[in-house]
């Protein structure tokens, strides 16, 4: 079994939507994602999941030039990351399908972490 | 994490936002109830985000702790704080140098259900039109959104929002407060929640609206509140307790007044083993209580006349001497064309069907009225007139909107003995 980083980059628009539903629409689209993650991990292929904020620092460079960001006002923000195990990275992509964030256009990235050694 | 995902209870998000925002305005003020409603919004979209691989084990504790940390950023950010709580609300705080420090000894479980009863009350002043006063109770303590509330009240979203705006726009001009009033005020103010509850409940029970989820968490609500209102010692008035009767004698039935292609079940041909005992027996309590006191409510009469064909094993075992003399005494004090109706009925149930086409007839102004024919078509039909049963059917068919209601007379078209 390999690793793979699901990564989800939201639009702003993702955002304003979830800013606009009723608590009644908001729990329905919570359920989607309990469903969908909750499937990986009755596989026991779920490692791990967190949300991120929309905006923290940047930190540049060798002079340690600190930025607020990233800058909202672009295309996309990360949203956050899961991490499991498949079998292969066509695998992976078939879980990643599933993904609520797709549904308003976001992007699910899937990585393969490297093995060293 | 390695839990597959908690399932939510359903409507938690709803009951919950409803909850928070009452507690809120009573802090902030009900003039503030624009910001509540933001800060409710903002955290619910942090569980959203948060929950999304698996609910925390006591969700509503969670988001009370995320709620109650955004009033105090707020007030934080405000060098007099004070200045931000609600006149009432500020004598109950220790007032220290910090808003942590005043909160501290709050309790909140307590605060969350006083605060729910004060938007009742306050969504029910006299300077909001009758109208908006259930459209903010939907909005405000139930937690529907504007689209929903469009649905159940067979009404357009912008008209709904147009009122929530305006109902809104009042509480801030006219700087209306939380704080229930006094003495007789008390009691005026009281009777228009009570009403605002059993509409609640009506339109969940009778509406037109085809969304049979939706009729059913307003029911549920309206049973919610009246539980509230009932055991609050600000409104647990002999009424309320009669109010919070017929609702649950009413819901008890909820489930055998619809079969599987969800058609109308008349009393007449409902099947009583599909009551819901535990809400009679709720019903049953609460009508003991309400005995005190020496005014006989018109909830009182409603609930003694559901409590009769709730305590009858068929139709037509039914008490209907008792029923009828209880329309009678609601006429008395509510003289509805409506009641007028149903004691018609209830007279021809008791005398025999002559009686009641006789009864029926002498009523004005209920021609256009589609149960007023119906049961009239029903005697006739009974009294072996089959002519005039199906003239009174073919009026009642033309006057209808539901097709489950057309279906039914349909079926006593078909079930006419020429």
């Amino acid at each position: 079994m390999d690793k793979f980083m699901l990564v989800f980059h939201n639009t702003p628009i993702a955002e304003d939507v979830y800013a606009q539903m009723s608590p009644e629409a908001m729990q329905a689209e919570l359920q989607k994602w309990n469903v969908w993650i909750g499937g990986i991990a009755a596989q026991g292929k779920l490692i791990g999941s967190d949300a991120l904020y929309p905006t923290g620092k940047q930190v540049k460079g060798a002079s340690h030039i600190i930025t607020d960001g990233p800058f909202t006002e672009g295309k996309e923000i990360v949203s956050g990351y899961l991490l499991m195990t498949a079998s292969s990275l066509d695998e992976a992509v078939e879980h990643a399908k599933g993904c609520p964030v797709l549904e308003f256009d976001g992007i699910v990235e899937v990585r393969p972490i490297q093995h060293f050694g | 994490m390695e839990h597959p995902a908690q399932q939510l209870v359903d409507h938690l998000f709803r009951r919950e936002a409803g909850k928070m925002v009452s507690f809120l305005s009573k802090i902030l003020g009900f003039s503030q109830l624009s910001l509540a409603e933001d800060m409710v919004q903002e955290t619910l979209a942090h569980a959203l985000v948060h929950w999304r691989a698996g609910a925390p084990d006591n969700p509503e504790a969670w988001l009370y702790r995320v709620v109650k940390n955004k009033l105090l950023d707020h007030l934080r950010r405000e060098k007099n704080w004070q200045e931000r709580i609600a006149p009432g609300f500020l004598q109950q705080l220790n007032l220290d140098n910090s808003a942590e420090t005043a909160f501290e000894h709050l309790n909140f479980e307590h605060e969350i259900e006083d605060s729910q009863l004060r938007m009742m009350f306050a969504c029910c002043h006299p300077a909001i039109p009758e109208e908006a006063q259930l459209i903010l109770i939907l909005k405000t303590l139930c937690g529907l959104s504007v689209r929903e509330i469009a649905a159940a009240l067979l009404s357009s979203e912008e008209a709904v929002a147009k009122r929530l705006f305006r109902a809104k726009e009042k509480i801030r001009t006219e700087h209306l407060e939380l704080e229930p009033p006094v003495g007789p005020e008390l009691s005026q103010r009281l009777e228009a929640v009570l009403k605002v509850v059993y509409l609640l409940f009506n339109e969940g029970y009778y509406s037109v609206s085809d969304d049979a989820m939706l009729r059913l968490d307003l029911c549920r609500e309206a049973l919610r509140l009246s539980a509230l209102l009932a055991g609050h010692p600000l409104s647990n008035a002999p009424k309320t307790q009669a109010l919070a009767a017929l609702l649950c004698f009413q819901a008890s039935r909820f489930d055998a007044r619809l079969d599987a292609q969800g058609d109308i079940i008349v009393l007449q041909d409902q099947n009583r083993s599909l009551w819901d005992q535990d809400l009679i027996r709720q019903g049953y309590w609460y009508f003991q209580r309400s005995a005190s006191g020496n005014e006989v409510s018109a909830y009182h009469l409603e609930a003694a006349i559901a409590s009769y064909h709730a305590a009858s094993p068929d139709f037509a075992s039914t008490n209907w001497q008792a029923v009828f003399h209880l329309y009678e005494l609601l006429c008395q004090i509510n003289a509805s064309p409506v009641a007028a109706m149903n004691r018609a009925i209830a007279l021809g149930y008791f005398r025999g069907a002559a009686a009641g086409i006789e009864a029926l007839l002498n009523l004005e102004n209920l021609g256009k009225n589609h149960i007023y024919q119906v049961a009239l078509g029903d005697f006739y039909a009974q009294n072996e007139q089959p002519k005039q049963a199906e003239a009174a059917y073919r009026i009642a068919e033309k006057l209808v909107n539901r097709a489950a209601e057309r279906r039914l007379i349909g079926k006593k078209l078909e079930g006419l003995v020429p």
